[in-house]
């Protein structure tokens, strides 16, 4: 580890806390229906959509319908997608002539962008048409990201409003979040990403004589502005199989640190805007402060177990930590931060290959998604996902002095936390239950690409993955199979409606219940206490769920690597 | 809710139709007029002909040029479809080795490595980006020390002085970027453009 190293980690931080205010702030304006100062060019667009679709913009939704409508829009998203998977071949701009996709990757690739998870069993620059990666993963990009972030939206005017009986409009909210949020910090983002070496093109490969005199085909394509989106909505299936270790996808160091901020930039925000929408902002700080804690510690172990290296590599006197599967240009800081924000939030582009880690470097982003990609999170799913434990912690808290426990002003009751623990138990179901069937499928195993413990984190990471909606992956398993495209598919989709809908009907109770002013006897919200509490709780329930399956992985792998053992 | 049908249908085609075609093809026009060289994909010509990216790097395998990372990329095998064959530096399959800590073919490989890298250059430690297998598969860039260790093999294959080789190395580093971000490197391709220019 290095000075210079913890620089970096120190000011990536500092860029995040700084800009979670200014986004915050922008963002609450823009859901609370405001004009900003970009309404003047996109209100006639809005205005369209609405008049096109019969949108009453005025018109609120009960919870229930607001799902439902949620729900049908997916259902719209997943037809496009599958459709133009299947028919690829037939289509306009496909200069590479892929041919299309088998039924069983089609169905796995579009419940994966549907869920904002982008797992790949897909090599993109081998499969995938320029056509299907703009109108197809594009779009599904910039969708699914808007469903997360409005649906936090929706659940924070659960808890901030009183006596109501709607909680918004999803038509209008998914409209005003893609147009004013999404889009025009992506065309910024995408002329930065051109400008550092992104291609945006839609020229066929290029092949080049290179200078041994070889053929080398080149890969290019409409990269940058799908790159953008992939980062900026926590989606992370990249245009490349490499996804963003190829050069095309993340070039400079300059680049690498920018996409990281864009990775949080909208998770960290929407704590500000929880604050700003219940009447304190204090509030969204202190579950930013409970996200940092977690960040900050997995980042310190992450990057202490990476520039420790190997056993193999120590043995022949390879100094400068693990750099199997790490590009020079980042080096091992840059690439362990990556790693942990990726899976912090649930992003799950990676810039170095999390399968060729260390074992307890590797073990970082598994813990990560396990707990739920709460630190940050995906943009909205992270916060739904916070808010959850929150429910939990304060529930606890609420035990303890034998009293009902408030939240921002709110009765916690037995249906809150009934949802939350819904929620909080549907994800080791798939996480662990479909590991198990793995490791007993006699067809799934000699899809491994490594042996011994490696092998078993491997499916392991496959489904924490898929249900946590992440998409990165220890990506030597061959997961382009029958079993692992059905089952996994089945684990993103559970991931993300067995979230979804709890934290929506949570969103429905909330809302009816009137506000009741805070007493001497409420438990404070702001403070370290909570800030502590909540920390705990989180670490007490991941612990409890996942600490015999990582003994199996990660851990006994390390161990074995001590003692000189390779598989 | 039935009449949430015609919304879904609507609202969902038209932002599909804005995010999915008209951004991309509008930014693919903007940044070609931008950034014209960077958004073809930083192609170098030379003598009218492409000889690749500055951005990913090649496959260099004679004494003469400096050598990449090894690279786990591979290709169809041209016999036998199902199978793949090793294709180090294919830009058309990027991927990293995804061998883990604990491999036996991971540690056999660098072991391998290494021992032919001592015999090369046996004064110096051998930096570990030269053994170790890049993410993509495709990584331009060596770190200073790679170059520096292969300053004896390629100054001696081409007949040059080695303190003229390395002062070409010493000026083809590029820093960390404002001084923090990344790590310090050398691009691989350029270092050998740069070496053939000094022939000539």
């Amino acid at each position: 580890m290095t000075v210079i190293g913890w620089i970096q980690i120190l000011l990536f931080c500092a860029i995040i806390v700084a800009l979670t205010p200014l986004v915050g702030g922008y963002m609450t304006r823009v859901f609370a229906g405001e004009r900003t100062w970009l309404s003047a060019v996109l209100r006639p667009v809005e205005a369209a959509i609405y008049w096109a679709g019969g949108v009453d913009e005025k018109r609120e939704q009960h919870w229930l319908t607001y799902t439902v409508a949620m729900l049908l829009f997916h259902v719209g998203g997943f037809l496009i997608l599958y459709v133009l998977l299947r028919v690829q071949a037939a289509l306009p701009f496909n200069p590479a002539e892929q041919s299309n996709v088998a039924p069983d990757l089609a169905f796995n690739t579009a419940i994966s962008f549907i869920t904002n998870t982008n797992w790949q069993n897909y090599g993109g620059e081998g499969t995938m048409s320029y056509l299907t990666q703009m109108l197809g993963l594009t779009h599904q990009n910039f969708l699914s990201a808007a469903t997360g972030i409005v649906l936090a939206v929706a659940l924070i005017r659960g808890f901030a409003r009183a006596s109501a009986k709607t909680v918004g409009n999803f038509w209008v909210d998914i409209t005003r979040c893609t147009l004013y949020i999404l889009l025009p910090i992506c065309v910024v983002y995408t002329i930065f990403l051109v400008w550092q070496g992104i291609p945006q093109t839609l020229q066929p490969y290029v092949d080049a004589a290179t200078l041994e005199g070889a053929k080398q085909t080149i890969a290019v394509g409409p990269v940058a502005s799908q790159v953008a989106i992939k980062m900026l909505g926590t989606n992370g299936g990249g245009f490349f199989n490499a996804n963003a270790a190829h050069p095309f996808e993340n070039p400079t160091a300059l680049s690498n640190f920018v996409q990281m901020i864009s990775i949080f930039v909208l998770g960290a925000a929407l704590t500000n805007v929880f604050g700003r929408m219940v009447g304190n902002q204090r509030q969204g700080w202190a579950i930013l402060s409970v996200m940092g804690i977690l960040f900050v510690a997995g980042v310190a172990f992450c990057y202490w177990a990476e520039a420790n290296g190997t056993a193999t590599l120590d043995a022949l006197g390879l100094t400068g930590g693990n750099m199997e599967g790490k590009e020079v240009r980042f080096g091992i800081v840059a690439s362990a931060l990556f790693a942990v924000v990726t899976t912090a939030a649930s992003c799950g582009a990676v810039n170095a290959m999390h399968d060729s880690f260390s074992a307890l470097g590797g073990m970082i982003p598994l813990i990560n998604i396990q707990l739920g990609e709460i630190v940050i999170g995906g943009v909205g799913s992270g916060l739904y996902g916070m808010l959850l434990f929150v429910v939990v912690t304060i529930f606890i808290a609420g035990l303890m002095v034998g009293r009902t426990p408030e939240y921002v002003g709110k009765k916690i009751e037995a249906k809150e936390v009934k949802m939350a623990m819904l929620a909080i138990l549907a994800m080791p179901l798939m996480m662990l239950g479909w590991t198990a069937v793995a490791a007993v499928n006699p067809q799934a195993l000699p899809q491994l690409g490594n042996s011994g413990p490696h092998g078993f984190s491997e499916m392991l990471y496959l489904y924490v993955s898929s249900t946590g909606n992440n998409g990165s992956a220890f990506g030597g398993i061959t997961a382009n199979t029958m079993f692992f495209n059905i089952t996994g598919a089945i684990a993103m989709f559970v991931g993300r409606f067995f979230m979804i809908i709890p934290a929506m009907a949570i969103a429905g109770s909330l809302v009816e219940k009137k506000s009741i002013a805070a007493s001497l006897g409420t438990f404070p919200t702001t403070g370290e206490l909570f800030v502590g509490l909540t920390v705990g709780v989180i670490l007490v329930v991941g612990g409890l769920t996942f600490f015999p399956v990582l003994a199996l992985g990660p851990i006994v792998e390390h161990l074995a690597m001590l003692a000189g053992t390779v598989f | 809710m039935l009449k949430e049908i015609r919304p879904a249908i609507v609202v969902l085609v038209l932002l599909t139709l804005i995010t999915g075609l008209a951004y991309p093809l509008a930014m693919t026009g903007i940044a070609g007029a931008i950034f014209p060289n960077q958004a073809q994909g930083s192609l170098i010509e030379k003598d009218g002909k492409v000889i690749g990216s500055a951005l990913i790097g090649q496959s260099f395998t004679s004494d003469k040029y400096f050598h990449g990372r090894p690279s786990a990329t591979n290709a169809p095998d041209p016999k036998d479809a199902t199978k793949t064959v090793d294709a180090p530096y294919n830009a058309a399959n990027s991927m990293g080795s995804n061998l883990g800590p604990t491999s036996k073919a991971l540690a056999d490989r660098i072991k391998g490595d290494v021992e032919s890298l001592k015999k090369e250059n046996a004064a110096a430690a051998i930096p570990v980006d030269l053994v170790t297998t890049s993410g993509s598969g495709l990584d331009p860039d060596i770190s200073p020390e790679a170059a520096r260790f292969q300053v004896p093999r390629v100054a001696k294959a081409r007949g040059l002085p080695e303190t003229s080789v390395r002062s070409l190395v010493e000026g083809q580093v590029e820093g960390r970027t404002l001084g923090l971000l990344g790590e310090p490197r050398v691009n691989v391709l350029r270092l050998n453009l740069a070496l053939d220019a000094m022939k000539s």
